[in-house]
């Protein structure tokens, strides 16, 4: 059995509500359903649930906000929910008294004597009865937990005094008489040495997602602190080591491209407020937070990054034609506009110029793996988010059009799933319909670079010493100096520049032009 | 300097014996044959039978006869052949030496220097061979040292004999031979810590004693392999030092423990524990073992030589730890 619980939307997400469930208990659920809605300060993220199995409670209402990690619902994964009737004897028959049953053979016994039998029916009735062992049962009582009420991650049901312990951290489970009493016994420390990050505590690792499968997911010690400091999920990392065990190396040194979208997404996101900056965005939500929110990315960007600027014009005569032709047969909601081509060009070039396609993490670059293509999209409310197209250098122009259209759509009503959250690798912004020709861009820390279009204008242009009238399109390069020079960031936009020279290449094939 | 291990051994001796009148040696055939493994040959000569003193063949008597002595006064060195036949006198070193200060409400110390040779390699069969070293250091009221190198055999015997309480050396027989540079200005060397004979940033290797020079020549062959192990020397094997243990796996994350003691119960596994009790959010591997076959030390060479840690054993599980 599995908590599903609050995701975290980005690095600067400490909170969250739902705000619709789409699954009731009892309903059953495979890995990658959408059962929920959440609403963050920034976004309504519609969240996929990674367990397959049956939604056993729902342990948190709509409308309530709670913090990142906080159990949700708990999910029955695989044999665990073979239905209930037989084998489940401490629930069924409460025989109170000294004659505790035998564990059932079924369960495996617990370190402790014998299950206790259930309480009289005081209770929020969960739907199994929970195994808690009276060492636990005296630790949840000095923590002020009501060791009935929590999902439970021992064998066969029984609740660990880790769930206790992570009950208490999380302030779960309290009944509400007892909350805030606590007699002096606060949660243990974290066992781990905790890491400086403001952003959530992941001193220990939290309980991690299982696979599908429920099988545990097999990580070193080091690999798991580590994904937790980096806020990935284990199982969605592939393991090099023995037997497929997730070591260190295989943890993404920087919070990316992991699937569920823990990294960052939001402006805001990436940017795991530093010390000197305590995240002091009020956790209010609305226009006024995620203004705050922006405000404090983009200050952090400006007062770190040391920009640089690049600008070139593009001749676009040649895709323009091109793509007169291409949606001359397509109805309206299939046609190519330049902002996708221009974004595929933008992809291809980023993954042959890997030094621009990364993350300036802890003093030093990080190239991505793959182009994970941000996307600026201004909201209603003057809110802003940057939503991922997953290696987009490996998409041909079609293909980038549809997700644009669709993303767009999405980001602007709040459709946005979890994985398209995730931190992208470069970011592209597009003023062009609003008549500017150009933008100079902000970094989304910890990005490098921001490649900005504007219009596609008419004006009178030198072809093979012939003025002509040709569209032509201003792109400009922020980028950081850290990272990379001048001369990397113009091999960039000449790329780019020769890519939007041959029409016909976006619509080639799809092979990424590297190895990624 | 050059020298060797055994001449390193028996300056030391040398020198204790001149520095303070209270220092005597005894054993059995420490004097007149010059010790079995030749480490006081010429001290008799030297300091008279007063002070190096030929013992009859009891190790339960002559033990605790040094027991006695430093409880008296005296700082006395005694030389027992080897670590198996220092169980013949286990009760005057555990029951006796090791308690009584504690026994007696702190009312008497016990500054008694214990020398053995342990180890296997040279083949001495089972009951010359083995490496006993980890039971001592289970015993509270010990002090155990395991010197590697030429330098500690030169510079542990001195402040072993200003502890007031007792200490134990431990010889590693296939060491003496061993040459290697001595500072002319010898001079006494701290015990509290291990040392890192070797940086490294891939993995640790932790030994002690005997294994280390098997253990630096398998970081050698690691290094030409591309893995940069760390080798650390435990040189105190009771009280480990944990610190240093902690710094360095904390930095490479990975470890293995080589000793030639046997695994189950060893002084490896104490190790390999406190490693993981200290480092557990820092390891990237399973702590790694090496150690002896679980049999008496075979006679036979090369029935030995399959029973004993083997360079290409440490480089094995190293391999193994960074896979």
């Amino acid at each position: 059995m599995g908590a599903f619980t609050m995701p975290s939307l980005g690095a600067d997400m400490d909170r969250g509500t739902v705000v619709e469930w789409r699954v009731a208990p009892g309903d059953r659920v495979s890995r990658g359903d959408i059962i929920a809605v959440v609403d963050t300060e920034k976004s309504t993220v519609e969240v996929e649930v990674f367990e397959s199995g049956v939604v056993e409670e729902l342990l948190v209402p709509v409308g309530e906000e709670v913090e990142v990690g906080t159990p949700l619902a708990t999910i029955a994964s695989g044999e665990a929910i073979q239905p209930l009737p037989a084998p489940s004897p401490p629930a069924a028959s409460p025989p109170a008294a000294s004659a505790a049953p035998p564990p059932t053979p079924s369960s495996p016994p617990s370190r402790s004597p014998a299950p206790s039998p259930p309480p009289p029916s005081a209770s929020p009735v969960p739907v199994r009865a929970h195994v808690v062992s009276p060492l636990v049962r005296h630790l949840a009582e000095e923590l002020g937990v009501d060791a009935e009420a929590l999902p439970a991650s021992g064998p066969g049901g029984v609740v660990t005094r880790a769930d206790v312990v992570a009950a208490a951290r999380l302030g779960l489970g309290v009944p509400p008489a007892t909350q805030p009493s606590g007699p002096g016994a606060p949660p243990p420390p974290p066992a781990a040495p905790a890491p400086p990050s403001a952003a959530r505590p992941v001193g220990r690792p939290r309980r991690a997602r299982v696979p599908s499968d429920g099988a545990r997911v097999v990580a070193s010690p080091y690999a798991r602190r580590r994904a937790a400091e980096a806020g990935v999920e284990l199982c969605d990392l592939a393991g090099t080591g023995p037997g497929g065990a997730v070591l260190a190396r295989d943890v993404p040194a920087t919070p990316s491209v992991s699937v569920t979208g823990v990294g960052a997404a939001t402006p805001a996101a990436a940017a795991a407020p530093s010390a000197s900056e305590p995240a002091s965005a009020p956790l209010r939500r609305g226009p006024e937070a995620l203004r705050a929110s922006v405000a404090a990315l983009m200050a952090r960007s400006k007062r770190e990054i040391p920009h640089y600027y690049l600008r070139t014009t593009i001749d676009l005569g040649l895709v323009r034609s091109w793509l007169d032709r291409v949606n001359v047969d397509r109805p309206p909601g299939d046609r190519v506009v330049p902002a996708a081509v221009l974004c595929w060009a933008t992809a291809r070039a980023a993954a042959t110029n890997r030094g621009l396609n990364g993350h300036w993490v802890d003093d030093g670059f990080r190239p991505a793996s793959g182009v994970q293509l941000g996307v600026a999209v201004s909201l209603r409310g003057g809110g802003l988010l940057a939503p991922v197209i997953p290696d987009a250098d490996t998409l041909d122009a079609d293909e980038l059009m549809r997700r644009l259209r669709d993303l767009t759509e999405r980001a602007r009503h709040g459709g946005l799933k979890a994985s398209e959250m995730a931190d992208p690798s470069i970011t592209v912004t597009n003023l062009g319909d609003t008549g500017v020709e150009e933008v100079y861009g902000v970094i989304y820390p910890p990005q490098v670079a921001m490649v900005g279009f504007g219009k596609v204008v008419e004006r009178a242009w030198v072809v093979t010493d012939r003025i002509e009238v040709r569209p032509v399109v201003t792109v400009t390069l922020a980028a950081d100096h850290r990272a990379t020079n001048g001369h990397e960031g113009a091999r960039l936009l000449a790329t780019i520049d020769r890519l939007l020279q041959d029409p016909e290449e976006p619509w080639s094939a799809t092979e990424p032009p590297t190895s990624s | 300097m050059r020298t060797t291990y055994r001449d390193a051994m028996r300056a030391a001796l040398r020198q204790a014996l001149a520095d303070d009148p209270r220092v005597f040696l005894m054993g059995e055939d420490v004097g007149r044959y010059g010790g079995c493994f030749a480490v006081s040959l010429g001290l008799l000569e030297e300091f008279g039978p007063e002070r190096v003193r030929d013992t009859p063949l009891s190790e339960s008597a002559f033990v605790g006869a040094g027991v006695g002595a430093a409880m008296a006064g005296m700082r006395p060195i005694v030389e027992i052949m080897t670590v198996n036949f220092s169980l013949l006198a286990l009760d005057q070193i555990v029951n006796n030496a090791a308690t009584i200060l504690h026994m007696s409400g702190g009312q008497f110390n016990v500054p008694l220097v214990i020398r053995m040779t342990t180890g296997a390699g040279r083949q001495l069969a089972a009951q010359h061979s083995h490496s006993l070293e980890g039971w001592y250091a289970h015993v509270p009221g010990l002090r155990v040292l395991a010197p590697a190198t030429v330098e500690d055999a030169r510079g542990m015997l001195a402040p072993a004999l200003a502890d007031p309480d007792p200490v134990i050396i431990f010889e590693h027989g296939s060491l003496y031979a061993m040459e290697g540079d001595l500072p002319d200005d010898t001079r006494p060397v701290e015990l509290d810590h291990a040392a890192v004979r070797r940086p490294g940033r891939d993995l640790t290797l932790v030994t002690y004693g005997g294994c280390l020079p098997k253990v630096l020549a398998a970081a050698d062959a690691l290094s030409a392999e591309g893995v940069e192990a760390e080798v650390i020397d435990l040189r105190t094997l009771r009280p480990l030092d944990d610190d240093t243990l902690a710094e360095s796996v904390a930095r490479t994350h990975r470890a293995v423990v080589v000793d030639e003691g046997w695994r189950t119960g060893g002084l490896s596994a104490e190790v390999a524990a406190r490693i993981s009790e200290q480092c557990f959010w820092d390891l990237d591997a399973p702590v790694g073992r090496v150690g002896s076959a679980e049999v008496p030390i075979p006679y036979a060479k090369h029935m030995e030589e399959a029973a004993l840690p083997q360079v290409d054993d440490v480089v094995a599980a190293a391999l193994e730890a960074v896979s």
